[in-house]
């Protein structure tokens, strides 16, 4: 542990606004299937993928997300007909902005999680995890003059390294416990 | 119950229904009438409603779990103002006629009141009788007083008894003996001694002498022994008196409160029943004075019962206990010598009871030959009472030599083991009877000759012989009967003579009361019977106030049945001085009590069959005894069980009674909710019909004895199983076999027990079973990973929709195994209980295969209860019970008025059960749509509570959901956190937070802690936010006013190993929530009005019928279809069998629509557009180049499917020969084609169940038996081959299947990569199958001159354009996808939208109907009110910001936006979604969605940075005075 590099130790936090209609649902069919996933990601659920604006995703960078994402319904099964598709074209464009201030584009993304893909859910949830741990701590995260940045809900140190996420893979409490 | 002019309405009839049964049939049919506009009366016979549904762990083919889905509407019902549970209760009786029936009905006590439980749970812990929980199918125990399962609807406790105990029935005194040996068996000594001494005042003393008939009757003696009562009782006695002797007294005896005002009465005599009327009577109050001839009370407990049985001080003891009560005792005092009853009349006592025993011996006087007895004043010769007195009396005789007792019974006992003890050097009993007549107790006399006395039975005295001053010896005679045959003592002899030597000569033949206190013309006295005259039920005598009992009047008897005497005396004294009438209620009858409980009476066949475990855990305790060489003294033979066997030997009783009223629940219940004398009681409602949804009962594991369900632990049925996987169940939801608790690395299901089963009588197929064996073969593999799963089956009967997908999972994902074939038995290996399973595969090769858990896949019946029910009201039921009719009017019972849900109609899954169930309601509703509305009540909440100038106060409720939440997240650590949140008035923790009684705890700290916001931190809001939101508007409060974290489905479920993250993430979640609750602000809902008339797309048979059924319910409607007649695919089958005719059937319905004044038929016309929302939809379509507008508050879809053409498959449409199912079914028209036939060949799964389609199609082996039978029927020479993967035949269909196989028909398996090869000769142009058998293993030719392709269901090819249109979605396999598949399967997400019929799946005929039925019913929950609430939370323009930019009105999805008279935006609430898709492009930021503003978003984000401790109070958010949001 001790001779882990920074990166490694480094736990991300992940912001995900959940449309409600079908992410959250398969966040809750993740929940009943007992996929085990990335514990960094807080879901923030909103209407719909749609309810969604720039603001809402340049606050969570400013305020120390080192990544968010923005789930919708799959292209054609958005509850509210076009909201995945005003959604997207939101990510798109914060994520000029985020060009602009330079942080990386990468931090954010819309992804399409149908409300049957729990599976997915989870592997979404895992792949953010890991792409912020490549890409290191928000850089806005400390100095930041606005904003709470820099303060961390969790001290890093106190989350141990996270394994492989298995999928499927339901484990016994017993097991779980030890 | 109601009023009359208020109930009835047109024509009479009765604006309520009658739903029987609480399952989730029931539930579904009461929610959708009770929505409806029609009072529900919901019937359950258990104490809950949940059904079976609520035992389940989880549904398949979602995983869902059972309970969670469940409970919400678990809630609802109970929350419902228009239906009024009735639990507890039986229907008796329907009078009446359909649209009034008047029903009878038996609420059952519960014995805890329904308003004042409040589930706390103290009774249970207090409750020492522990019976096998019926919701965990036997695994786990529960209490007498109980709750079936925590979220049980109604959540008041109740209790469970059967009649009286047979013990406590036969126990003279009444002492309840099944209370005292319960609360002993849970350790509540002094408990039990206080149950005990209420009935008994002499528990030590009757501990020891009791003769104890209670264990003469005590129904364990069936399995093995009987309990050790008695010796318990002494225990108890004894424990107690070992604790005071410490100083420490547990149980102190209860005082009396003497009221010297009223009347005095006196008691004559101190032995067991005048000391029992004394005290009882002291205890009422009555100043009570004890007249006793001795100088000690005790009567012949101290004067006749030898200390070795039961110690002096042990009786003083219990005499000491007695006088606490508080009475005046005088010794010494011998009436007739020292007072008269004059003179207590004189002194002022208003009663006497009289009870001055039996304590004169008789002598012998008689010869055997009748004349007087020689030698019997001879030296030497006593009497055994005098003796037995003087002993007592420490004046101490002394015997030598031989002595002889004369007489049989206990006294000669009692004289004999003293005799021996007072220097005896033999003794020899000697008495007229035989051995086995001897009326002494037989372990009396056993005791007798453990102490070496002879007994010498079968004897009379001829003569005593002596040397004339001294006894030398006895001269008998043989006695051959003592009785004549009417039963009177009439001795005789034959002439054998013995002799026996005697030093001593003691005859304890009996003994008499000493009346020398009676003048010869004494009033009491009954000169003819030698006695004194009484009343046997009072004890009156002639003289109106003086009782009399005890052995005076009984003649000599037991202790217990002098106590019982006292008692009587006791009742009948102060009803004589308070006037009351001495008779009433009392009786002598005696019941036999309760038999053996149902959950022993399989253990008793079995141990009477098997005899019982030879492990000794089971075996009678036998206290400790004296040996015989020590017992030369007075010291006690028997000693007192140790604390541990005590409590062993109690656990023994069977608690036949269940409860055992033993009263400490009522002690414990602060609320004073349980009346233990309730009683049943009648009442009869007024119902304009009824729907009767009583369920099924699983099968019994024992139906195949040859599985040894019942006798290897290790052998289970499924809905055992069921519970071990629940979280809630036995082990925790740890997966573990019951022999030894260990985690099974091997487990096999066997399926169809009791199901296909000509042998066991049920030949259906239970339809069920595969599925949930296939479920629960992926949870347990979920639950121990390794685990190695078998499913031996027959054929898979996948048929539902997803359920192929779902097999094929457990086979890839989960590696469970399924394997064909027959299990012939199943055996136990001895030491590891591991089970050997005897298995014959499809290839006829036995093969044997050993698990550590057998699960028994038991197929569904109905109870036999419902049964009973049905043949009660007069119902018709098929073969096995089911109220099955065969035909297309599923739903109906054959009485009119009265509908059938669920599984009582045939074995069917949940969504089956709900369709029904919605069905049975709009059958009920079509009968009564005049009088819809009549009898509902309207839901008034309090007034909500102005909150806008308040601070926030955040109430946060963390649920523990059992162990789902609770065994990951640190539960109390986050309420302790949650605590010092910013804003959090209060924070809690609750075992489950939905539960009804914390939804009203909820409410209460909301009051008291003046709470304006709530959190709850439990599950998803998906499911649970309503109910919640529900309790705030019960507390006052805005319902928006609430947010929820979902710390179980993201969190605990999620990170289950990994527990430290996982609390640290809940307290992120909770304080984001906490965060933004604190922003949230009260919005007013909006009431929609409602077009009370309904759309019906597709006029097949389900949009046919949809459409009558909202019709026949009152509601225009309009019906689209785009073909130009209605009748759908129906229309291309004929059916074959009797009265099934689909064609015809259409036809009719069709024409019913036509002719209907409610429906608007519009044919040839092509949906274009829809728009609107519930309540006021709008269609827009073509007909004829015309463009029309429909407009309703629901739509019904049922387009339909489309049948899958062959194309180039099997030589489809290459030759004439090859034709699908619904082409022969047209061809079987023509006369004669049958008739041609010689070879028929069927291929199943046609187009389905392949790479490309891997759905079932579910009718296809039902239509292929079905058209084979009619092949068959009409020429019995055919051969009819039919080429199959699986038959589905499920339910009925299987008898159609075995109908088939009898005749001739042939079934021939194939596996998928060895399809069948058509080919077609060319030269003969005939046709040729060759399929490769998979029973024989190789390639069987055929050469049908037909070819039958029972070809798949399909989606129609343009569902999706609709789906598009009406924007609801499909499901992976094109068909529509519904809401929820185990509860909603007739609804569409999208609010006011419902589904039926093929569109939503493969299925039967009947199916659709009652899908078309049921989707009328929930359009109706809509349509049948003018208006319907919907949610505050919409997009609003701030029009001072607005710049009239346009960007909203052109981006809306739903055209809401316009500019308006003022020239900005204007959004219409009603219509408005609420997406915010307005809002987020909205380039001035002029318009937000209510409730989820950007501030109130980004306070969870702000939230989740900043830790709680540098959180500045929220200010910037929360403004006071912003009231409702502008």
């Amino acid at each position: 542990m001790n001779r882990e590099t920074a990166a490694s130790r480094f736990e991300p936090t992940v912001i995900a606004y959940c449309c409600t209609y079908c992410a959250y649902t398969a966040g809750d069919l993740a929940g009943s299937m007992r996929l085990e996933y990335a514990p960094n990601v807080r879901v923030i659920k909103v209407p719909c993928s749609g309810t969604i604006n720039s603001l809402l995703l340049l606050k969570a960078f400013e305020d120390g997300a080192d990544a968010v994402y923005v789930a919708g319904c799959a292209v054609g099964d958005c509850h509210f007909l076009r909201g995945n598709l005003q959604a997207m074209k939101t990510v798109e464009y914060t994520k000029l902005l985020l060009e602009e201030i330079g942080l990386e584009t990468e931090r954010l993304e819309f992804f399409h999680i149908p409300a049957s893909a729990g599976p997915l859910f989870a592997q979404r949830a895992n792949q953010m995890t890991e792409r912020a741990r490549q890409l290191g701590p928000n850089p806005l995260r400390s100095g930041t003059p606005f904003g709470a940045g820099g303060k961390l809900a969790v001290p890093p140190d106190q989350h141990p390294p996270l394994p492989t996420a298995s999928f499927g893979v339901l484990k016994r409490h017993a097991e779980q416990e030890q | 119950m109601n009023d009359e002019g208020q109930n009835l309405g047109g024509n009479g009839k009765v604006g309520a229904v009658m739903v029987v049964g609480g399952g989730i049939g029931g539930m579904q049919a009461a929610l959708d009438l009770a929505n409806a506009g029609f009072r529900v009366y919901l019937v359950e016979q258990s104490t809950a409603i949940g059904g079976r549904m609520a035992q389940l762990d989880k549904t398949f083919p979602t995983n869902d779990c059972s309970m969670c889905t469940i409970s919400p509407r678990l809630i609802e019902v109970g929350k419902h103002r228009n239906i009024e549970l009735l639990t507890n209760s039986d229907l008796l009786a329907i009078e009446g006629q359909p649209g009034n029936f008047q029903v009878r009905l038996r609420k059952r006590p519960r014995y805890v009141l329904l308003e004042k439980c409040n589930a706390c749970g103290d009774c249970l812990e207090k409750c020492p009788v522990a019976l096998p929980s019926e919701f965990d199918a036997g695994l786990a125990q529960r209490k007498a007083i109980w709750r079936m399962y925590p979220q049980a609807i109604p959540g008041a406790m109740a209790i469970n008894k059967s009649e009286r105990s047979p013990c406590r029935l036969e126990c003279p005194a009444g002492v309840n003996c099944q209370g005292y040996v319960a609360l002993v068996s849970s350790g509540r000594f002094a408990e039990a001694y206080e149950l005990i001494r209420q009935r008994n005042p002499f528990p030590a003393s009757c501990g020891r002498v009791c003769h104890h008939p209670c264990e003469s009757h005590c129904n364990r003696k069936d399995l093995d022994e009987p309990v050790a009562i008695n010796n318990l009782k002494r225990f108890a006695a004894d424990w107690v008196a070992g604790r005071r002797a410490e100083g420490d007294d547990p149980a102190p005896p209860p005082a009396a409160q003497i009221d010297p005002a009223k009347p005095a009465v006196a008691v004559i005599g101190g032995g067991p029943a005048g000391l029992t009327a004394a005290r009882d009577l002291a205890l009422r109050g009555y100043p009570v004075t004890l007249f006793e001839a001795h100088e000690e009370l005790g009567g012949t407990m101290l004067l006749g019962i030898p200390a070795y049985r039961l110690p002096v001080e042990v009786l003083r003891r219990d005499i000491a206990d007695i006088l606490a009560a508080g009475f005046t005792v005088r010794t010494g005092q011998r009436l007739g010598r020292d007072f008269t009853l004059e003179d207590l009349k004189a002194q002022g006592f208003k009663a006497v009871f009289l009870a001055v025993g039996c304590t004169q011996a008789v002598a012998l006087t008689r010869s055997t030959d009748g004349g007087p007895l020689a030698g019997r004043e001879l030296d030497g010769v006593l009497l055994g009472l005098d003796f037995l007195r003087d002993v007592k009396l420490g004046r101490n005789p002394r015997l030598h030599g031989k002595v002889v007792v004369i007489g049989g019974g206990n006294v000669a006992i009692d004289v004999a083991m003293t005799a021996r003890r007072q220097g005896a050097d033999r003794v020899e009993i000697v008495c007229l009877e035989r051995r086995e007549e001897m009326p002494a107790h037989a372990w009396e006399i056993a005791d007798a000759l453990e102490e070496s006395i002879t007994i010498n039975p079968g004897w009379g005295v001829k003569e005593i012989l002596g040397d004339g001053r001294r006894v030398r010896g006895l001269r008998l005679q043989r006695c051959t009967r003592v009785f004549d045959d009417a039963g009177r003592f009439a001795p005789s002899f034959d002439e054998h003579y013995s002799h026996t030597d005697a030093d001593w000569v003691i005859v304890a033949i009996g003994q008499r009361s000493d009346f020398s206190f009676l003048g010869p013309d004494d009033p009491l006295w009954d000169a003819g019977r030698r006695a004194i005259e009484v009343d046997k039920l009072t004890l009156q005598t002639r003289l109106p106030w003086v009782f009399a009992g005890g052995d005076m009047v009984t003649g000599p008897s037991s202790v217990v049945e002098a106590v019982a005497q006292g008692h009587e005396a006791a009742e009948s004294i102060d009803r004589y001085l308070r006037g009351a009438d001495l008779h009433t209620g009392r009786t002598k009858e005696k019941t036999n009590g309760a038999p053996l409980p149902p959950h022993w009476q399989a253990v008793a066949e079995r141990w009477q069959a098997l005899g019982p475990p030879d492990d000794g855990s089971h075996r009678r305790a036998s206290p400790p005894r004296l040996p015989p060489q020590q017992r030369s003294g007075y010291a006690e033979i028997e000693m007192t069980l140790d604390e541990q066997s005590a409590i062993a030997e109690a656990r023994r009783c069977l608690a036949c009674g269940l409860c055992s009223e033993c009263q400490q629940c009522v002690a414990a219940c602060s609320a004073g909710a349980i009346i233990h004398d309730m009683l049943p009681e009648e009442v009869t409602l007024d119902v304009g019909a009824v729907v009767l949804a009583p369920g099924f009962e699983p099968m019994h594991g024992a139906i195949r004895p040859e599985y040894g369900y019942g006798v290897f632990p290790n052998v289970i049925t499924s809905m055992e199983f069921e519970r071990i996987l629940s979280a809630s169940g036995p082990y925790q939801g740890h997966v573990r076999r019951p022999s030894d608790g260990a985690e099974p690395k091997r487990i096999a299901w066997i399926q169809c027990v009791g199901s296909r089963d000509q042998q066991c009588g049920n030949d259906y197929c239970s339809s069920v079973c595969c599925m949930y064996a296939v479920k629960e073969a992926i949870l347990a593999v979920d639950h121990v990973p390794g685990l190695q799963a078998t499913i031996f089956y027959n054929d898979l009967r996948a048929f539902g929709k997803g359920f192929e997908a779902y097999c094929e999972n457990a086979k890839r994902q989960y590696g469970v195994q399924f394997k064909r074939g027959l299990i012939s038995t199943v055996k136990e290996r001895p030491y590891s209980k591991n089970l050997l399973v005897s298995f014959v595969a499809e290839d006829g090769e036995a093969t044997q295969e050993e698990f550590d858990l057998v699960v028994l896949s038991v197929g569904l019946r109905p109870s036999p209860t419902a049964v009973e029910l049905a043949e009660r009201l007069s119902i018709r039921l098929n073969q096995y019970g089911f109220c099955y009719d065969g035909g297309l009017s599923l739903g109906g019972t054959g009485r009119q008025g009265i509908y059938v849900a669920g599984a009582f109609a045939a074995p069917m899954d949940i969504p089956e059960t709900v369709v029904t169930a919605s069905a049975a309601a709009a059958m009920a509703a079509e009968d009564l749509h005049e009088v819809r509305g009549t009898l509902v009540e309207q839901k008034t909440y309090p007034p909500e509570r102005d909150v806008s100038r308040e601070e926030p106060r955040v109430g946060v409720f963390v649920c523990r959901c059992g162990t789902n939440i609770a065994r990951v997240v640190g539960v109390s650590e986050l309420v302790e956190y949650a605590r010092n949140l910013p804003y959090v008035a209060y924070a809690e923790e609750n075992l489950y937070t939905c539960s009804t009684d914390t939804q009203r705890k909820i409410i209460a700290t909301i009051h008291e802690h003046r709470l304006n916001r709530v959190v709850v931190a439990s599950c998803t809001p998906r499911t649970h936010e309503q109910l919640f939101q529900e309790t705030l508007r019960e507390a006052g409060l805005n319902r928006h006013l609430f947010e929820m974290a979902n710390i179980r489905d993201q969190c605990s479920w999620v990170h289950a190993s990994r527990p430290k993250e996982a609390t640290l993430k809940a307290k992120d979640l909770v304080r984001m929530a906490v965060a933004r609750a604190a922003t949230l602000r009260p919005l007013e809902d909006v009431q929609v009005a409602v077009q009370q008339r309904a759309i019906v797309l597709g006029a097949g048979v389900a949009g046919l019928t949809a459409a009558l059924s909202l019709a026949d319910q009152g509601f225009e409607t309009s019906l689209v279809e785009r073909q130009s007649r209605p009748g759908g695919l129906a229309l291309q089958i004929h059916g074959t069998s009797g009265t099934l005719a689909p064609s015809r059937y259409v036809a009719e319905l069709a024409e019913r629509v036509e002719r209907h004044r409610l429906i608007r038929l519009y044919t040839d016309t092509v949906v274009e557009e829809l728009s609107g929302h519930v309540g006021n939809f709008r269609l827009t379509a073509q007909q004829h180049g015309r463009r029309l507008e429909i407009t309703g508050g629901a739509i019904v879809v049922a387009t339909g499917g489309a049948a899958y053409r062959p194309d180039n498959e099997y030589c489809y449409g290459q030759h004439p020969a090859v034709v699908t199912q619904l082409e022969l079914e047209e061809r079987l028209q023509q006369p004669g084609f049958a008739a041609s036939l010689a070879q028929v060949v069927m291929i199943q799964c046609v187009g389905s169940r392949e790479e490309h389609w891997p759905h079932c199609s579910r009718v296809c082996c039902a239509q292929a038996v079905k058209n084979a039978l009619a092949i068959k029927r009409a020429n019995p020479a055919a051969q009819v081959f039919v080429l199959y993967r699986d038959m589905r035949t499920y339910g009925f269909e299987e008898l159609h299947y075995a109908e088939a196989r009898q005749s001739g028909v042939v079934f021939i398996r194939f596996e998928p990569p060895h399809k069948p090869q058509v080919s077609v000769d060319a030269a003969e142009g005939r046709l040729t199958v060759i399929v490769r058998d998979e029973v024989l293993g190789r390639p069987v030719e055929l050469r049908p001159d037909l070819l039958v392709l029972s070809t798949a269901a399909r989606p129609q090819p343009d569902a999706a354009d609709l789906s598009q249109l009406l924007k609801v979605p499909l499901g992976p396999d094109g068909f529509f996808l519904e809401a929820h598949m185990k509860l909603r399967p007739l609804d569409f997400a999208s609010e006011g939208i419902f589904l039926a019929g093929l569109a939503h799946g493969p299925k039967s005929i009947a199916e659709s109907i009652a899908q078309a039925k049921g989707a009328a019913a929930r359009a109706a929950t809509i349509l049948s009110k003018g208006y319907i609430e919907r949610s505050g939370i919409f997009s609003e323009v701030d029009q001072q910001h607005c710049a009239a930019c346009l960007t909203c009105v052109r981006l809306c999805p739903y055209s809401v936006p316009r500019i308006d008279e003022h020239g900005v935006a204007y959004i219409e609430p009603a219509s408005c979604q609420g997406c915010g898709l307005c809002a987020s492009v909205c380039p001035r930021k002029a318009i937000y969605v209510r409730h989820y503003r950007d501030e109130q978003l980004l306070a969870k984000v702000d939230a989740l940075f900043v830790p709680a401790e540098e959180q500045s109070p929220m200010a910037a958010v929360w403004q006071p005075g912003g009231g409702s949001e502008p």
